[in-house]
């Protein structure tokens, strides 16, 4: 549905996209993802054909971004990071007006603002100025303009930025929601969002992209080998540690045992394996041994980590977005 | 077409919604009929004068009230036409409901020619209600109405190339109160360049006082199209909104 190659965006001074190449099979959810000033909003900008890329090619739908805009702009719909709306308007009035611009009319025009108006649950401020609604139904608002003339693509930048924790929820689930009939490309520097919301991850860092994949792949991509993490407690008097460490080292395929920590007569250990699935020997060694076995899981890394190891930086604006001083 | 009405709908309601347009409805109209008033106290002072003085000659209303009035007014688009037209893109630039419009299926040209459209609507709105005015001058006199419409024509034409040309500065800034204040300041300068023919007669002074967009609205209060000034202001127009185009272009390569 959207394919990208060899993106290029140079400002005066700043390369904002580098060389940037990926594609979105129909039907998929992306998160965009990077810290701020990464490249997503230039990105999203290139797609949906406001800014045009100094090299490098983009199609949406078969259609190309430079060659094609109308063709490409009827097919997506874009939510900026902030909602486009006008203030002074009423909220049915402005998704009349974006379904116009978008080609619709008539009776088509009334059915899909109906439509939206209750699919992203915005009914009920139909007849209210957008200046008077709240944060989440301006969001809303925003997203209901995206989808009005159903397009094949939707792109969403920061959709959750600034929201309260109820609001973020109902917004991913109304995302996830709207996943089935279109393409969906959203960005965020918030990692969970990721992993609740997407399959497939682009992560992208000073305007280069660091890996594409989708998320499960990503996290065992990170993990590598299998590792578990396991608490031990002893039945009468508290375990030794040593004396498990050494049990479980014992097992064949266990290559490491590192004990993690050690309180009231229990230890927590990680175990990593290279041969695959051993949990059920460690939990047969463990209670063998007259051990209880608190607890048992696979140490899944966090997004959140396999971010950090693949940009091999930490989490924080690497590069503020440059600020847009009002003129 | 249809893309144009769309965006000049929307613009006019931005207009009207607000206290905007009709803030400007009163002004216009207080100031217009001030300049009404005072050109009709004077035109009855001088002809009672005149009868006094025994000379029956016949005053003409065109002559004395409605030209000079036109002139006056023609001043008074130098301070409104900023107001009308300095956050047509300033605005969309400032709350970034332009990202909506660039990338919605429709042309840069549209949403121009759309924009300008509503502001010389909303203009027409001002003239139209200045009308009033002169329903009295036909009840108690016998003016003659084809060389009002003609001047009529003239402030429109004006007003439209003032427009273009405030629409263009609009977009270089997402300021609103500088987009006003160049685009007066712009529009005055333009107005003022024909003071060099008063006392210069060099080239220099010949084109910048046929720049000048003061010296072509002369033959319209008159009553005479003239084409040689209506091209001056269509040109004015067109140019004004192409500069307009390729500013939103540079948006997008600059941003």
């Amino acid at each position: 549905m959207i394919k990208v190659k060899d993106l290029t965006k140079r400002y005066a001074r700043t390369i904002a996209v580098d060389h940037i190449s990926f594609e979105v099979d129909k039907g998929q959810i992306v998160g965009f993802l990077g810290p701020n000033g990464a490249g997503k909003t230039t990105t999203m900008r290139i797609l949906t054909c406001f800014l045009p890329p100094s090299s490098g090619t983009a199609t949406v739908a078969g259609f190309d971004v430079l060659e094609q805009p109308m063709e490409v702009k009827k097919r997506i719909g874009y939510l900026p990071e902030t909602p486009p709306l006008y203030l002074e308007m009423e909220t049915g009035d402005y998704l009349r007006f974006v379904g116009k611009l978008k080609g619709l009319s008539g009776a088509d025009l009334d059915k899909r603002i109906d439509y939206v108006t209750g699919r992203c649950s915005v009914a009920d401020v139909k007849n209210k100025l957008l200046g008077k609604l709240s944060k989440g139904y301006r969001q809303r608002v925003g997203l209901a303009q995206a989808i009005i003339h159903n397009p094949d693509v939707l792109v969403l930048d920061e959709p959750t930025a600034g929201l309260d924790p109820k609001q973020i929820n109902e917004t991913r689930d109304l995302i996830k929601d709207l996943a089935g009939d279109h393409t969906i490309i959203l960005s965020t520097h918030i990692l969970p969002e990721v992993e609740q919301t997407c399959e497939q991850v682009i992560i992208i860092n000073k305007g280069k992209l660091v890996a594409t994949d989708s998320v499960r792949n990503l996290q065992a991509r990170a993990r590598g080998a299998e590792s578990v993490v396991l608490e031990v407690a002893g039945r009468k008097a508290a375990v030794e540690p040593s004396m498990v460490q050494r049990k479980l080292e014992q097992i064949s395929g266990v290559s490491r045992v590192v004990c993690k920590q050690q309180l009231d007569g229990r230890a927590q250990f990680e175990v990593e394996s290279q041969k695959g699935f051993i949990r059920g020997d460690l939990a047969r060694a463990v209670v063998d041994s007259g051990w209880d076995l608190n607890e048992l899981r696979p140490s899944a890394m966090s997004l959140e980590e396999v971010f950090l190891q693949l940009t091999g930086s930490e989490l924080k604006p690497i590069e503020a977005e440059p600020v847009k001083e009002p003129v | 077409m249809r893309n144009i009405w769309i965006i000049c709908r929307k613009e006019l309601g931005s207009y009207f919604v607000s206290p905007v347009a009709y803030i400007l409805l009163t002004m216009f109209g207080l100031i217009f009929g001030y300049f009404f008033w005072n050109a009709l106290a004077a035109f009855l002072v001088e002809s009672i004068q005149m009868q006094m003085r025994g000379q029956s000659f016949p005053m003409n209303l065109n002559e004395w009230i409605i030209r000079p009035l036109l002139a006056n007014v023609s001043v008074v688009n130098l301070f409104f036409v900023p107001l009308i037209t300095m956050r047509l893109f300033a605005e969309e630039k400032r709350n970034g409901t332009i990202e909506l419009l660039a990338t919605s299926p429709i042309r840069d040209g549209e949403i121009i020619f759309g924009k300008w459209l509503a502001a010389l609507l909303l203009y027409v709105c001002l003239l139209l209600f200045t009308a009033a005015n002169f329903a009295f001058l036909f009840r108690y006199g016998n003016p003659d109405w084809k060389p009002l419409l003609v001047g009529y024509l003239g402030l429109l034409l004006q007003a439209g190339a003032l427009l273009a040309i405030g629409t263009f500065i609009s977009t270089t800034t997402k300021n609103q109160i500088i987009a006003g204040a160049v685009t007066f300041g712009v529009c005055l300068l333009l107005f003022v360049f024909g003071w060099v023919s008063g006392y210069d007669t060099s080239t220099w002074a010949q084109v910048l006082s046929y720049l000048s967009i003061a010296t072509h609205s002369e033959s319209f209060y008159r009553g005479v199209i003239d084409s040689k000034d209506a091209i001056y202001y269509v040109t004015v127009i067109f140019l004004g909104l192409f500069f307009t185009a390729r500013s939103m272009e540079s948006l997008r390569w600059r941003s």
